[in-house]
């Protein structure tokens, strides 16, 4: 142990912690700004620094730890000074246009400012740097607003192993730029946007397409069509301050209709008709195991499936070729428009609220409009760019009502929950794989070892005598160390689950952010919850899957469930990973 | 009134004359990856500060240059712009009065020439083709790649053993380096913004000392895959004993009696005493590598046979063939070359110089090492005789000042014309014609000129040639190896064109160069070579490197290592440096600023665990 005071605090700790553990342990928060624990300790913004006694230089808290007989102050004069003064310098390089900034009011440079009451005019000449950059793409950086904290450089490459970002140039031209000089589009960015919600201010940010749907309100040809991912229900109302039981689907589902929706649909009936397809064609690719490569990969993921096809183009023909939960309940929804409502579907303008960025990408993929040519997913918002709407709107949700989803893609199983949560889409499936298998279900809780938050989970399944080797994994570079083991001969699986962002979509790139907090897990614990209150657990007993089957698609894989709910994941491009060939 | 004042320098005048200095420092300690138009900029901003303002184009143009790279930089400019910097440089290059606006400008139109694709990057995408990826200076400048700041910080941590270990991950000859390493590493020390660089290469050598022997980590599983290595200098060993680690089978076949390679063969042992350069040899054995001495490739085996019988062959034959000088009477009695004398010296077989007049012709480290070995060997006189001046000499400065303190005599612009010799073919004496500094050529050195004056004869008994070394590649050639200009031709990666699983590297690839230029192809071609082999074995020291403390980095001198008195040490071959003291090794790995956390290093870049 080494014994040091801070702030005249007495405070004891174990050898080669950081002066900021130690503080924070004692209750003294040291403020901090590119600071991400664990990912980004790197002293570059120096809101950190403490004084040592004894020592002429500053020292920053975050990567520097403690020694024995230590004295810090984490506000003498000379720290606040020079906290103030490098908060000013920050401010000089940074478009303080905060009014018109997306994360006004969740800002950590803005609440740091704040929190250090600078009130006067700043000191220095404002010297805001501006970079070109394609705005349409669905990530957005903007070189005003960035403050070179490297947190997405980081988080990039520790946490999904991308290597996407990276500082470029040197001195004070010095900024932040996609790597080996690639623009966005030509990298091989999975858009997961895990950078956006580690960002410290608003310099990345989703493109923003709410202007799309209000101009689709505002036509009156057009039936305006929202569905809302498993994900978004545990998350939307963070941005308004609800708890969970004052933010349940009920409540935006109002919020949705009031904000202009026709229709208002769930997402989970088709996370529930992935399941139908999904273990339909995982049990197919059990019997014949000659004609299919092991294991067989999820593909309801599209951050992952742009993984897959830049990083192992050779193993793109393991992903199951059933679409992504929103993908197939879009041409689902124009096919039942067209051919149950007889309506023109290119008159049916269907909106995808996910907690994802890179569903973005996906909605414009050149071959996802298998319902009349259009796109079938027209518009793909955030959660936070669906919170903004409603609150542009000036929507309060805790005063309306609770509503329903409409019919008929309004209901969903639990299974159909806990598609927003790493592992989930692998239990959903395993519930009905043993159902097809054996005639009966088995316990809804039977499949409960690929829960939880580890990146890289596996388990060993027994459906009727046949064992089914499982895994789960979630962050990218979990999903490569899980994928060079297959490679290298060191695992074998019979289907693996992955999901681009920790933790799954709880975790997404598109949900609300909270800097320096995660809410994956308890928003994926919530998810748990709804499944285990739900009275069916079962994506096959959903009667809202049963009728569209029944009515519709006769039986997963059939010749219209391949038009519709399968896609060709080698009918568009993806760029490369640029090491590859150095592999 | 006073006619005359004695000039004396004002307080400002004075200050200005330290941060002279100061920017001195910090241009040696510039770090690689930089903007070079950020640069330029800034360069020009120092020229521009220069001018005294008398002459427009100096005055007006070098501004009106700064701000339109400015707007490069800003993103504002276009093609036009680049084009307009370029004509207004030249105008002020043909107009300036003074060198002071002539050169400046003479920068610009360099670096638009030199870096133009970062010109255009700048004005086309508002981008910079650079960005720092070396950030740990020693470390990048080192071939090897060498952890330094975790070795220093090992040494002042008086953990010796683990900074053996440490230095072993990339480098098997860390007691041979801590003596004879030329420490590219030193070149860029950030330590130089304060004071000076730190003196790795003697703490590498006090590590040593203090740990004593240190075992060789265990070997991998084996692979049953078998590797020749041809030449069993500092190349070939790294690679052997990386491959061994790996588990692959090493056998290392080698021409001399003894393995080395030109650390005993080239380096006199008052440099490298034979005991310390066995140590590294022993340790690099004791993994399990076969050895064949006296074995010539090419002669004694065929490159055919090597090629059936093993997986992969990597070739470091080194660069061990003379050059001639190609004037009358080379072929005399008393003429030798200096890969002959250090060889014969390297075998223990002392050529007899007692009493004799001794000339050595050349200016690079082996020049000298044949210099200060004749004094060893009882000369009379010793004279280095160059045809350029001293600083032009490519021998390290304290080779040269070595020398001198041992009673060599070094005769600078002097260019050997003709051996004379006597009617049995003995040397009577070199005949050298006196030269002049011209122009200064390619090199950045002045080009000897023939001066106007007539030839000089220094009587001599013995002439030693150390004028370069060449590569013995015919029989590679004949087998199929490309060679250019002499020397075998591989890639970056060690690899061979259209000859797959031979590799190649060290001095035979690059031509003479330095013991850790070769230890760095080594390891290079080991890590290629167990790929190549379908491998991807992962070489790691197992040290954890003591957590970095903030201090406030006072300025203070550099330990420099002391040498046993001059008199004493020209009379023997033994060991002429003494190492550090424990003082001085506390202190000197004290100052090091541990660019490995402090700075770009705790980013990106800070420490390479494994290869």
């Amino acid at each position: 142990m080494v014994n040091l005071t801070i702030d005249n605090t007495p405070v004891s700790c174990a050898e080669g912690t950081t002066i900021m553990d130690a503080a924070e342990a004692a209750g003294i928060a040291i403020p901090h700004l590119c600071y991400l624990k664990g990912i980004n300790e790197i002293a570059a913004c120096r809101m950190c620094t403490v004084e040592i006694k004894g020592t002429e230089r500053l020292v920053p808290a975050c990567d520097n730890v403690v020694q024995e007989g230590m004295t810090v102050f984490t506000n003498s004069p000379r720290v606040r000074e020079a906290r103030r003064i490098n908060a000013e310098f920050i401010m000089s390089q940074h478009s303080g246009n905060c009014i018109s900034c997306v994360r006004s009011g969740n800002c950590s440079l803005q609440t740091m400012c704040s929190d250090l009451d600078i009130l006067d005019t700043n000191p220095y000449k404002p010297e805001v740097p501006a970079r070109r950059w394609n705005m349409n793409a669905p990530l957005i950086h903007d070189a005003s607003k960035c403050i070179k904290c490297m947190r997405c450089v980081n988080v990039c490459d520790k946490i999904q192993g991308m290597h996407i970002w990276d500082l470029e140039g040197s001195g004070g031209h010095a900024h932040i730029n996609v790597t080996l000089g690639r623009s966005i589009m030509s990298a091989d960015c999975t858009f997961c946007g895990q950078c956006i919600v580690n960002c410290a201010t608003g310099a990345l940010r989703e493109r923003d397409d709410t202007d799309d749907v209000f101009d689709a309100f505002a036509d009156p040809e057009k039936i305006v069509v929202a569905q809302t991912a498993p994900a978004v229900r545990a998350a939307w109302g963070e941005d308004f301050g609800l708890a969970n039981d004052e933010a349940g689907t009920g409540r935006m589902v109002s919020a949705l209709r009031k904000l202009g929706f026709d229709y208002v649909f769930d997402t989970n009936t088709g996370a529930d008709m992935t399941i139908m397809e999904e273990a339909s064609e995982f049990l197919e690719q059990l019997k014949d195991p000659e004609k299919y490569r092991k294991p067989m990969f999820t593909s309801c993921c599209p951050g992952w499936v742009r993984f897959m096809k830049s990083q192992y183009p050779d193993m793109v023909s393991q992903l199951s070729t059933t679409k992504s939960p929103h993908q197939m309940m879009a041409a689902s929804i124009k096919a039942w428009f067209r051919d149950i409502k007889g309506v023109d579907p290119h008159n049916v303008y269907v909106v995808s609220i996910m907690p994802c960025l890179a569903k973005k990408a996906e909605a414009a993929e050149p071959n996802q409009n298998d319902a009349c040519g259009d796109p079938d997913v027209d518009t793909v918002l955030t959660v936070r760019e669906m919170n903004r709407m409603l609150r542009s709107d000036h929507i309060k949700p805790l005063l309306l009502s609770e509503s329903e989803f409409d019919d008929p893609f309004g209901f969903s199983s639990g299974a159909g929950k806990i598609f927003g949560v790493t592992g989930g889409v692998m239990e959903a499936a395993l519930r009905t794989a043993y159902h097809s298998v054996t005639g009966k279900n088995p316990d809804p809780d039977a499949f409960k070892d690929v829960r939880g938050m580890d990146g890289w989970k596996e388990a060993s399944i027994d459906i009727d005598g046949t064992v089914i080797k499982v895994a789960a994994a979630s962050g990218l570079l979990n999903t490569r160390r899980l994928i060079e083991a297959i490679r290298a001969g060191k695992v074998s699986y019979d289907f693996v689950e992955i999901m681009a962002c920790p933790g799954g979509c709880s975790g997404g790139g598109g949900m609300p952010v909270h800097d320096g907090i995660s809410m994956t897990d308890t928003r994926g614990s919530e998810l748990y919850r709804l499944d285990d209150a739900s009275e069916v657990r079962f994506s096959h007993e959903n009667p809202a899957v049963k009728k569209i089957y029944s009515e519709y698609f006769g039986a997963p894989l059939s010749e219209k469930a391949e038009e519709l709910l399968h896609t060709d994941h080698e009918g568009w491009d993806m760029p490369l990973n640029p090491r590859m060939s150095r592999r | 009134m006073s006619r005359l004042t004695i000039k004396t320098l004002s307080e400002a005048q004075t200050t200005v004359e330290g941060l002279y200095k100061d920017l001195e420092r910090r241009i040696i300690a510039s770090p690689p990856g930089l903007c070079p138009v950020d640069l330029a900029a800034s360069f020009l901003k120092l020229c521009h500060a220069q001018t005294c303002g008398k002459c427009v184009p100096c005055r007006v143009g070098l501004g009106q240059l700064e701000n339109m790279i400015e707007d490069v930089l800003n993103g504002d400019a276009t093609e036009e712009t680049v084009d307009l910097i370029e004509k207004t440089a030249r105008v002020i290059k043909n107009t300036a009065d003074c060198a002071i606006g002539f050169e400046a400008a003479s920068m610009v139109l360099k670096g638009v020439e030199g870096f133009r694709d970062d010109y255009l990057e700048h004005v086309r995408h508002n981008r910079c083709v650079a960005s720092m990826n070396q950030p740990i200076p020693c470390t990048a400048l080192c071939p090897a790649g060498v952890d330094i700041p975790g070795y220093v910080a090992l040494v002042n941590a008086g953990r010796y053993a683990d900074a053996v270990r440490l230095i072993r991950k990339d480098n098997p000859f860390p007691v041979s380096c801590g003596m004879v390493c030329e420490h590219p590493c030193e070149n860029r020390c950030r330590r130089g913004l304060i004071d000076a660089s730190i003196n790795i290469r003697g703490l590498k050598r006090y590590a040593c000392e203090k740990a004593g022997i240190v075992a060789a980590p265990e070997c991998a599983e084996p692979t049953g895959k078998k590797v020749a290595v041809i030449g069993g200098g500092p190349g070939g060993l790294s690679c052997a004993y990386y491959l061994s680690l790996m588990g692959h089978s090493v056998t290392v076949y080698d021409a001399h009696k003894n393995l080395g390679g030109m650390l005993r063969y080239g380096i006199p042992s008052y440099r490298l005493p034979r005991e310390e350069l066995q140590e590294d040899i022993d340790a690099i054995l004791s993994t399990g590598i076969e050895v064949k001495r006296n074995t010539f490739i090419g002669r004694d085996m065929t490159m055919d046979q090597l090629r059936s019988e093993f997986d992969a062959v990597f070739i470091a034959i080194g660069a061990q063939q003379d050059k001639k000088l190609n004037l009358p009477g080379e072929n005399g009695r008393g003429v030798i070359s200096a890969v002959e004398m250090l060889g014969r010296i390297g075998d223990g077989d002392m050529p007899d110089f007692a009493g004799k007049n001794v000339c050595i012709i050349g200016g690079g480290n082996v020049a000298m090492d044949c210099t200060r070995s004749s004094r060893r060997m009882g000369a009379d006189r010793v004279t280095c005789v160059y045809r350029r001046r001293t600083e032009d000499m490519t021998a390290l400065p304290d080779e040269i000042e070595g020398a001198i303190a041992e009673g060599c005599e070094i005769m600078t612009m002097s260019a050997p014309v003709r051996i004379e010799l006597d009617e049995d073919e003995n040397v009577t004496g070199l005949v050298v014609q006196p030269q002049i500094p011209g122009a200064i050529d390619k090199s950045g050195r002045p080009r000897p000129t023939k001066a106007d004056l007539p030839e000089v004869v220094i009587p001599c008994d013995v002439v030693v040639v150390a004028i370069g070394q060449g590569v013995d590649s015919r029989e590679f050639e004949e087998a199929g190896i490309p060679v250019v200009r002499g020397s075998i031709s591989a890639f970056d990666t060690g690899d061979i064109a259209d000859n797959e699983g031979i590799f190649a590297g060290g001095d035979c690839v690059s031509g003479p160069a330095t013991a850790i230029r070769a230890i760095g192809a080594g390891k290079v071609a080991a890590a290629n070579i167990d790929q190549y082999l379908g491998y991807n074995h992962e070489i790691t020291a197992g040290v954890d490197i003591p957590h970095p403390v903030m201090h406030d980095s006072k300025a203070y001198g550099r330990v420099q290592p002391n040498m046993r008195p001059a008199p004493e040490r020209a009379r023997d071959f033994q060991q002429i440096e003494y190492c550090m003291t424990n003082e001085e090794a506390c202190q000197e790995s004290g100052r090091c600023l541990r660019c490995d956390h402090f700075g770009y290093g705790i980013f990106k870049g800070g420490r390479k665990e494994k290869w």
